[in-house]
């Protein structure tokens, strides 16, 4: 117990002077928001595996570690060249703090905000604040409350009703440290109004040195507003990323995702969507790709809360070495929600003896008219179809390697961004084992 | 072409090859016949390297050289094919792309650079259309969702891409109706050169009417109990396998 107490004191030390700092610069209500959170934090503590929602995700390295808030480094832009998309509105983010030197912006539609929340919390302060931590709670999750605790700066979009954006627009979140390891912050939130139209890639990536990611995404979609989300997980192997993304949805909006994770020391993101309006169509989809001693959790909760709402939930891992992965899915649907249609699916592909994984779809219905499946797999390469591969020339690695690309490639082949399907797919190539 | 002498293999200690020769030399075509159980599949799995079977005695001569000691890959690469009984699918992978690495591991094997990506384009559109395939499954997964017949014509589709020197037919005509048992077996005859050679195992006379044989062979209880020309075949669907598995017996 003195332990997790030490720890607690450990990530709280840099609050109040950062509060300090900060009292001068922010309004009354979001110093007020990072007091509450970061009281709540003292209270919660780092999770311990007693906690159902963290029974297997030991965060216990992250106890014994000690980061320093992560200051906004220079990084040139050769460093970023290989994670950059061409054809998209680029925002590029340096320890969570906005690097304008990085990022490139094309002409954008009126009726579009683009930019860094630090900037928005002076110049739109009526547009942030409605929204600012009203959607990730940090009551129950001691990761959402460091990070509100120490909100400072993210990507901020807002988009009027009725205002499409074509390109898709990254926001891209550079993780980078020196000798000291390092934590930061990136919170950012993206609300889209009614009738609304946008594609948008989070990726986060890790350049050097020993760092934790402790990232917030607030999105909200309006009525009959339609969003792409990707999110791209790519931290160096020695990282902790710790994500929440809550999702509120709006009356006929449309909302799909793909989570792309490549692990880490520990990278874990909770997904939480709220369906609480009708004719939502929500689709979360996600690959993770894990090897050596990697960590990679997939935590995902779907709220049916009012009729006809549809979720389709897709979540693959390949594993390798003797990493581990959690996908655990949760489908609540609420006595209203009825004519819910919701279908669930977490297949892995272990490509070694030593890999595990947790699997734990689970439905929770209350409604009594509604269309639910749910289900979860955990196999090995099929014996027969290498030895089919084999029999036409391939030889057992290249055998291996097209049947293991061949599991996730579906999953890839649904991305629309083309610059980021080719890239993935050779992310995909390069990560097989040879 | 292929010597086998004396083959013995067993599947988890059971017998089921029991000394079996047999030399197809090349432009060939030998049939083996037989009641199920008598051993046909062992034999086409044995020879293109199923590790299911343990080789107990004997050995395999394939130009010259001991097939028994090449991995699967090796032999496929050599030219040595199984068309399978029962093809397997592959999810998420398009058959044109696992084609195009079959032939590309092949010519790696023999020194030849890889194929022109226009050329293998062409290549694979003008032989599907020879099986009546549709040019989409090009682009479909291989073998996912396609009917009995579609995955057996794939299977022949495959062989004239790769052009093998030995072609093992494995009850290729199972589950065919009579108009794909036509399109395949006039594939295969398209394929029959007078240097290339195939060991068509089937169950049924029905498939040596279209793909006559030079050779058949009656195999039972794991051994070659008769040898004979294409006549042979006529014969037995005349008279069943009941007086050779007698024959067996005694």
């Amino acid at each position: 117990m003195t332990q997790a107490i030490a720890n607690k004191v450990d990530y709280l030390q840099a609050f109040e002077p950062f509060n300090q700092q900060r009292s001068a610069i922010d309004s009354a209500s979001l110093q007020s928001l990072r007091q509450r959170a970061a009281q709540r934090f003292q209270a919660l503590g780092l999770p311990n595996r007693r906690l159902e929602a963290w029974k297997y995700t030991d965060v216990s390295l992250l106890a014994r570690s000690s980061f320093e808030r992560a200051l906004p480094l220079s990084v040139s832009p050769e460093a970023i060249q290989p994670f950059v998309y061409d054809g998209c509105h680029q925002l590029v983010f340096v320890n969570g703090y906005w690097a304008p030197e990085l990022s490139r912006v094309e002409t954008l539609p009126a009726g579009c905000i683009l930019g860094s929340l630090a900037e928005a919390l002076q110049e739109h302060p009526d547009l942030v604040e409605p929204y600012l931590g009203k959607g990730a709670s940090f009551e129950d999750h001691a990761f959402t409350a460091l990070n509100t605790a120490f909100l400072e700066d993210g990507a901020f979009l807002y988009l009027l009703p009725g205002t499409v954006i074509e390109k898709p627009i990254h926001l891209l979140f550079i993780s980078t440290a020196k000798d000291q390891a390092t934590v930061s912050y990136p919170r950012n939130l993206l609300v889209a109004k009614a009738h609304s139209q946008a594609t948008i890639i989070e990726s986060y990536i890790g350049l050097e040195g020993s760092y934790f990611t402790c990232p917030v995404t607030e999105m909200v979609a309006d009525e009959n507003a339609v969003i792409d989300h990707y999110k791209i997980q790519r931290e160096q192997l020695k990282a902790f990323h710790l994500a929440t993304m809550q999702v509120q949805l709006g009356r006929n909006s449309s909302f799909s995702s793909l989570s792309i994770a490549l692990g880490g020391a520990l990278a874990r993101t909770d997904l939480h969507a709220n369906l609480d309006a009708e004719g939502i169509d929500c689709t979360l989809n996600g690959l993770y790709l894990v090897k050596d001693n990697q960590r990679v959790d997939h935590h995902i909760h779907v709220d049916h809360r009012k009729p006809h709402g549809t979720s389709r939930q897709l979540f693959k891992g390949l594993l390798d070495g003797t990493s581990q992965a959690v996908f655990s899915g949760k489908v609540y649907v609420h006595p209203k929600a009825q004519k819910t249609d919701a279908q669930q699916s977490n297949r892995n592909l272990l490509l070694s003896d030593d890999a595990l994984v947790h699997t734990n779809p689970q439905l929770e219905i209350f409604a009594d008219d509604v269309k639910c499946s749910h289900g979860a797999t955990v196999g090995q390469l099929d014996k027969e179809a290498i030895f089919y591969l084999r029999s036409r020339g391939l030889d057992e690695v290249a055998a291996r390697r097209l049947l293991t690309y061949g599991f996730a490639s579906d999953v890839l082949e649904q991305i629309k961004i083309s610059a980021v399907r080719d890239h993935l797919e050779q992310l995909l190539s390069t990560w097989l084992p040879a | 072409m292929l010597e086998i002498k004396n083959l013995h293999a067993t599947v988890d200690d059971r017998e089921i090859l029991k000394g079996i020769s047999l030399t197809i030399n090349p432009g060939e075509v030998h049939a083996i016949m037989g009641p199920n159980g008598s051993g046909k599949s062992t034999l086409a799995g044995v020879l293109s390297g199923r590790d299911l079977y343990a080789v107990t005695e004997g050995e395999v001569l394939y130009e010259g050289k001991n097939l028994l000691e090449m991995p699967p890959e090796e032999r496929a690469q050599e030219g040595l094919l199984l068309s399978f009984q029962y093809p397997v699918e592959i999810p998420g992978v398009s058959n044109i792309y696992f084609l195009k690495a079959a032939l590309n591991a092949k010519r790696k094997h023999h020194g030849e650079p890889e194929m022109d990506a226009m050329d293998f384009l062409l290549l694979v559109k003008d032989k599907i259309k020879k099986v009546n395939l549709d040019e989409a499954m090009l682009h479909r997964s291989v073998n996912e969702g396609f009917s009995g017949g579609e995955k057996k014509r794939n299977e022949v589709f495959h062989l004239s891409v790769l052009e093998p020197k030995l072609a093992i037919l494995d009850e290729t005509d199972s589950g065919l109706d009579i108009d794909a048992l036509r399109v395949v077996a006039d594939n295969i005859n398209a394929l029959r050169d007078g240097k290339r050679s195939f060991l068509v195992i089937t169950h049924y006379q029905r498939l040596l009417e279209y793909i006559v044989p030079d050779y058949v062979h009656v195999l039972v209880d794991g051994r070659i109990v008769r040898s004979g020309g294409k006549e042979l075949a006529l014969e037995l669907e005349q008279t069943g396998y009941k007086f050779e598995q007698e024959a067996a017996r005694a």
